[in-house]
């Protein structure tokens, strides 16, 4: 409960100080902010363009999230989420002849897949070099970003007449994913993959595994836990979210691939997860939360003239807030609960312990 | 101990390496004395990002405070020395108003890692995100800039064969840079103040009893050394681009680390480990602009990688270096650790 009233202090705090930056800049935050939950939730579409938005953010966050269940820091779900996504749309426009319950579900599979091994790269990375994952999986994006640009501009580019950037072709209507009414079939496949979340973390042998790793890596070890393969497959599942993450966007709202569709989805997921104190449950109205923004950013440019970028700078704040939780209780008079975990992400910095 | 008998002991592999590639160098210029005067140029230009972010990252690390937000104090410190261009003409204003941004950014590091005890690469990230959202949010298009600074060649030094070209004849702010590496290098090895930042980055509590200040050692050192970072952002918009884009970084403020790491936490090795990162880009980046006849035909191959594979290449060499290709490194032990006085 006391982490919930840290969360929302913690947005609260950064709405503040966006009003001051708005206000500094010569802005209405009252017409800004009351044009971004118009764009929001105003009406159906509205509600529909917030669910979508949310929907990879919920993956980018569970991924963040997951990794540091076990410590460790997945800056990369950017690369990841962008391999899905340009896999998925390979799948959805070059595999032809299959039925939608098939072609939809093995794109959705191979943008997973191919989110995995490139997250688990930086897992192996870190198991047998030494080198701290904050950094390879950064460069990971990086190389992601080429990579994906080489093949939407390459062997992948659409050649359909009258195309002359850089995007996959349209994927097949037997690789799209349904919207119900407003509710996008990703949103719900977001929920119940957060649920199957739960269930692992704290329902397995498995789950208690990555959680003792994250806690104490050497303890981990001494009570017999195999520290590398946990490391490992935990990148690996967390790559696995993003890369879905990815697949989703593609076949369920952009319909192809195309770079700077997918533009920082990966860093929101941070503030996701940290937002939800690394809670898969908490993962979802967090990300509902980032994906209203983006929802409304539009809006907001259009009626209140405010560049859209305001709400990047309201999402550092909310980071800061949130990590910044000994200033928060000290404000809140809140004392630490029994049993609190805290992230400590600095362990092993180039040392590989 | 003698750092210089410290640096050969640990580092024959790679001083031997380098003096390869000197031989190479020359060899090559016997050839073709202006595509590599053209590249070696190129090369030192593009280490200097790297070697002032990697001095930053390496004053903090040494003082026990990691710093992933050298991507994002250069960022805005680029913005910002940018803006002051445009509305001032005056290019030291610039330069300093930069630095200090940079500098600010480092102090609200320490603060986070210091004082609020965050765990310190998420108060890096948060840095990063935050100078992402400002500079995007404050960006108008169709800025134009006031010019840039301009190389001074040094009369008589300038026309050397090889070293000419590469040292001395270029702008400002890269002779600055390269004193700079020498004054770090001076400052962290022979002087007191040099010798109680290792203390406190290496056994704060130790440094603590023999009565070294050490959140007043962290704060001043992260701060500083956040004008360096501030200083490559003012690097890449006042002499190197002459503009600014949005996210136009890409990255460097991570590769310094890199660079860094490879550098063993020691400021003139990292300058060795910028140049050679800076040398794989220039090299790379003149071959694709030379026609096929200008090629050897043993390097032609080369010419058909596409332009993204080649982006990829410093961000590859990062990976390979921090994989521990060419040794175990050991940073200082309290890096990432909050003191806490008892």
């Amino acid at each position: 409960m006391r982490s919930v009233i840290l969360s929302i202090t913690a947005v609260l705090l950064a709405l503040l100080i966006g009003a001051g930056i708005l206000l500094l800049s010569g802005a209405s935050p009252i017409a800004a902010y009351s044009a971004l939950v118009h764009g929001a939730f105003g009406d159906a579409q509205a509600w529909q363009r917030t669910l979508e938005k949310s929907t990879p953010l919920v993956f980018s966050g569970l991924a963040v999230a997951f990794a540091f269940k076990a410590g460790l820091f997945n800056i990369g779900a950017q690369g990841q989420l962008l391999l899905g996504a340009i896999i998925a749309a390979a799948v959805g426009f070059g595999v032809e002849g299959l039925p939608a319950v098939v072609h939809a579900p093995l794109a959705l599979l191979a943008g997973a897949a191919a989110g995995a091994v490139f997250a688990a790269i930086a897992g192996a990375l870190k198991v047998y070099t030494g080198a701290h994952e904050v950094i390879t999986t950064i460069m990971l994006n990086y190389i992601a970003i080429n990579l994906t640009d080489y093949l939407a501009n390459g062997p992948w580019k659409d050649t359909s007449p009258g195309n002359i950037v850089a995007r996959t072709p349209r994927i097949l209507d037997t690789a799209a994913l349904p919207t119900w009414g407003p509710v996008p079939s990703g949103f719900v496949l977001s929920i119940v993959l957060a649920a199957i979340i739960y269930w692992l973390l704290w329902k397995t042998t498995f789950g208690f595994e990555i959680r003792t790793v994250g806690q104490n890596r050497h303890a981990a070890r001494y009570a017999g836990i195999r520290v590398a393969r946990t490391v490992i497959l935990t990148m690996l599942i967390s790559g696995l979210f993003a890369g879905l993450g990815g697949a989703v966007e593609t076949q369920g709202v952009v319909g192809r691939y195309q770079p700077g569709f997918n533009v920082g989805l990966g860093f929101e997921g941070i503030t996701i997860a940290l937002l939800a104190k690394t809670h898969p449950f908490g993962v979802i109205p967090a990300a509902l939360l980032v994906g209203a923004m983006k929802a409304g950013s539009s809006q907001m440019q259009f009626v209140a003239d405010v560049p859209k970028e305001i709400i990047d700078v309201i999402q550092a704040l909310i980071l800061f807030f949130i990590a910044a939780d000994f200033l928060l209780r000290r404000l809140l008079r809140l004392k630490a609960e029994a049993g609190e975990e805290r992230l400590v992400l600095s362990t092993g910095w180039g040392s590989g312990e | 101990m003698n750092p210089w008998r410290t640096l050969w002991h640990y580092n024959r592999g790679k001083v031997l390496a380098a003096a390869a590639l000197v031989v190479f160098v020359v060899w090559a210029y016997t050839r073709d004395p202006q595509i590599v005067e053209a590249v070696l140029a190129s090369s030192l230009r593009l280490s200097i990002p790297l070697i002032l972010g990697a001095l930053c990252g390496l004053i903090g690390e040494r003082s026990g405070v990691i710093n992933i937000g050298i991507e994002g104090q250069m960022l805005l410190a680029a913005f910002v020395a940018f803006l002051v261009n445009v509305y001032t003409g005056n290019l030291l204003l610039a330069t300093l108003s930069g630095m200090l941004v940079g500098a600010v950014l480092g102090f609200f590091l320490a603060f986070m890692s210091v004082t609020l005890r965050i765990d310190q690469i998420i108060g890096g990230t948060v840095i990063n995100m935050l100078a992402f959202g400002l500079t995007g949010y404050f960006y108008q298009v169709g800025l134009v800039t006031k010019g840039k600074f301009a190389p001074i060649p040094i009369p008589g030094l300038a026309d050397i064969p090889i070293l000419g070209a590469m040292f001395f004849r270029n702008p400002p702010l890269t002779y600055l840079t390269l004193l700079l590496i020498f004054v770090v290098q001076f400052w962290l090895f022979y002087t007191p103040w040099g010798l109680r930042t290792r203390a406190v980055g290496e056994h704060p509590r130790a440094a603590d009893t023999v009565g070294i200040d050490v959140y007043k050692m962290r704060y001043l050192n992260v701060t500083l050394a956040g004008s360096l970072a501030g200083l490559a952002g003012a690097y890449l918009t006042l002499e190197a681009v002459g503009s600014f884009e949005r996210a136009m970084t890409n990255g460097q403020g991570f590769v310094a680390l890199a660079v860094m790491i490879f550098g063993r936490w020691n400021p003139i090795l990292a300058w060795g480990a910028a140049l050679l990162f800076g040398f794989a880009t220039a090299l790379q980046t003149q071959l694709q602009f030379m026609n096929a006849a200008q090629i050897p035909a043993s390097l032609l191959w080369l010419k058909q990688i596409p332009h993204q594979f080649i982006g990829m290449l410093p961000y590859l060499l990062t990976i390979i270096v921090l994989a521990g290709v060419g040794g175990r490194t050991r940073p200082p032990a309290a890096v990432g650790q909050p003191y806490v006085k008892e």
